[in-house]
């Protein structure tokens, strides 16, 4: 325990996330050592973010103003919105510069364990840009987890009722650049199921299954079941990828 | 498989110990209290990273000490392979495999492979259906260790469900029991809360039918491969009074539970399909209570001897009988599917049992590749298993 002021400080910054006691303490000493220049110049920017930004009021993305830089570019795509947890979410699909869209941040995901329900989350306000807006696409891309996922359900359910509108969801799998062998069994069984087909078999007749054109059939029902048990874990693979907790 | 051998630093009650082991039977004596169990338990830990007597790790730990040290040999086939694990109470464990660098602790997970029997495993047949659960969830883990995945899922799934429950329960109830009542025209906004809530149901429904039908099938298919060989075990060890049967007694509706009792194993889509009916038909009573009421987790799996259930009914020697059973028909289904003998340990099992199943049980884990035994009587482990033994005493490890 210090004295006072740098005890203060301490705990405050401990308080940040990902910072544990002993960073708090070397941050702490590192200010107390600092040019007062410095500090003043970040105790600024600390007050700046509180003072300035806000949440955009159509996608609730970070904003300066009443809208947010993406919203107010008028080369974005209306016809797209991209449905992200995190307003972080959105400056990572932006640097893949891949979407040209628009964004709508929920605000956090469905879990009832934290309080967090629909109610908590920014539902009603992107069910109001979708009735009014020219929307045709809605890009769920709510993370890979539990409450990610069940946040993503719960999207689709209440985007049935809008007939326009192509809902899809990004796709998980395996990462780019890396070792096929350095892949969890999760995301390698992902990566199984929502696998692409590269070259599509030609039959000579037309065939009488319709399965047989379905892009991700289950495999295990093109080969006979050498094994009951490895049958069984390989329809269970398929069958069900479980989302990735931690 | 078997263990040559096991290293300790600061690990329960020892500061240091070494213990040298070969293929065969492995006899640890000592007195109550002097140490043997923490020796099969730090094996154990290799196999599980759990103890078998404790959930958390800081027992494990000498007092005084901030980390354990267990250092375990292993030799599959010809192949040896060295195991080092840090046990640091509070703070993340750390493993080591073989020369490498540091992995994550549950990469070792399927290097060493044991049953452990100890006596805390009556529980199996007399204690409450979540030990039961919990045992054909370890075994689905040591078979493939990709359950483990799907379990953790399927139980964070049922806290968040059961978190929803209990917290939209008043704005739930109200449609309950407003549904016999004309609805007043200001009663319109909690309509809307109330919709809503039935909708995140419907969402954490789906994924529960969706986890848990996987998880149900994966137990009603390793019941289905476990059966046999219990009822073969428990025999030999009883000498063939009356049949070990197990059943699983599902927490879906009658009829499906009717059909998965009598031994049927629908498919997982029928599966999910019947546990989101189930889910809908108790949907009146699950709100009213705040608790979910369906699913793997609710199940329980029923013990039989001859007619009666195990639990209750079987007198202490044959429950006894029984929880080894259990065991050892876990024992031979690891063995055939992994064609290859998993290290078994018996943990101060003899002395329980009369001296004909002693014999039997002596005569049926004489061909398994390593076991090993612990006991407070030299006595009680029959001379007819024979090989080596080691004395416990305070902490010391002396070969016999």
């Amino acid at each position: 325990m210090y004295d006072g002021a740098v005890q203060d400080l301490i705990d405050e910054l401990g308080r940040l996330p990902g910072i544990g006691p002993k960073s708090a303490q070397r941050m702490a000493f590192h200010l107390l050592a600092a040019d007062p220049v410095d500090v003043t110049r970040l105790v600024g920017a600390i007050q700046a973010v509180k003072d300035k930004v806000r949440f955009c009021d159509v996608c609730g993305n970070v904003a300066e103003g009443e809208r947010c830089r993406i919203c107010l570019d008028p080369r974005r795509d209306a016809h797209a919105i991209c449905v992200v947890e995190e307003p972080k979410d959105v400056v990572a699909i932006e640097r893949t510069r891949e979407f040209r869209g628009l964004y709508h941040v929920l605000g956090g995901a469905i879990s009832p364990m934290d309080g967090i329900g629909p109610g908590e989350l920014r539902f009603a306000e992107l069910m109001t840009r979708l009735a009014s807006d020219e929307v045709t696409e809605v890009i769920v891309a709510t993370d890979p987890n539990l409450e990610g996922e069940a946040t993503a359900s719960y999207l689709v359910r209440l985007l049935s009722s809008f007939e326009g509108i192509t809902v899809s969801r990004l796709a998980s799998g395996l990462p780019v650049g890396g070792d096929l062998e350095y892949a969890d069994e999760v995301t390698l069984g992902r990566a199984f199921e929502g696998r692409r087909v590269m070259s599509r078999a030609r039959p000579p007749a037309p065939t009488a299954d319709p399965r047989a054109a379905e892009p991700a059939a289950d495999p295990s029902a093109a080969e006979p079941a050498a094994d009951q048990t490895a049958a069984s874990a390989r329809e269970a693979k398929t069958a069900y990828a479980p989302t990735g907790s931690e | 498989m078997h263990v040559r051998h096991l290293s300790l630093a600061s690990f329960r009650s020892y500061d240091r110990a070494e213990l040298p082991l070969v293929p065969g039977v492995t006899t640890l004596v000592g007195e109550n209290g002097q140490g043997k169990t923490n020796l099969v338990e730090a094996i154990g830990y290799v196999a599980t990273l759990a103890s078998h007597r404790v959930a958390t790790d800081a027992p494990l730990v000498k007092f005084g000490a901030d980390q354990a040290i267990i250092r375990c040999a292993v030799v599959r086939d010809t192949r040896e392979q060295l195991v080092e694990l840090e046990i640091n109470p509070g703070r993340a464990n750390r493993a080591r495999l073989g020369r490498a660098a540091q992995t994550r602790p549950r990469d070792v997970l399927g290097t060493l492979r044991t049953v452990l029997f100890a006596p805390e495993d009556l529980s199996l047949v007399k204690g409450d259906p979540g030990t039961r659960r919990r045992f054909v969830d370890d075994l689905l883990v040591a078979r493939q260790p990709r359950w483990a995945g799907v379990r953790g899922d399927y139980e964070r799934i049922v806290k968040q469900r059961n978190a929803l429950l209990k917290s939209a329960a008043p704005v739930l109830r109200r449609g309950n029991r407003g549904a016999s009542r004309p609805r007043r025209p200001d009663q319109e906004p909690v309509d809307e809360a109330r919709a809503s809530a039935l909708h995140t149901l419907d969402v954490w429904n789906s994924h529960l039918s969706q986890v848990g039908s996987q998880l149900l099938y994966a137990r009603l298919r390793i019941l289905r491969d476990l059966g046999p060989h219990l009822a073969q075990a428990y025999a030999q060890v009883s000498d063939g009074a009356g049949e070990a049967r197990v059943r699983y007694e599902s927490s879906l509706h009658e009829g499906a539970a009717a059909r998965i009792a009598g031994g049927d194993v629908p498919e997982p889509a029928e599966l999910a399909e019947l546990m989101l009916e189930s889910l809908e038909r108790l949907r009146a009573q699950e709100v009213e209570r705040g608790v979910g009421l369906v699913g793997p987790h609710r199940d329980d799996i029923v013990l039989t001897l001859g007619e009666l259930p195990a639990k209750g009914y079987a007198s202490h020697g044959e429950s006894w009988s029984f929880a080894l059973g259990l065991k050892l028909a876990a024992y031979r289904l690891l063995r055939a599917d992994l064609d290859d003998d998993p290290v078994l340990i018996l943990d101060d099992v003899f002395a329980e049992l009369d001296s004909g199943r002693r014999e039997r049980l002596a005569a049926m884990i004489g061909d398994c590749e390593q076991v090993i035994i612990t006991a407070a009587v030299g006595e009680d482990v029959p001379k007819s298993l024979g090989g080596q033994t080691f004395w416990v005493k305070d902490g010391e490890v002396v070969p016999g």
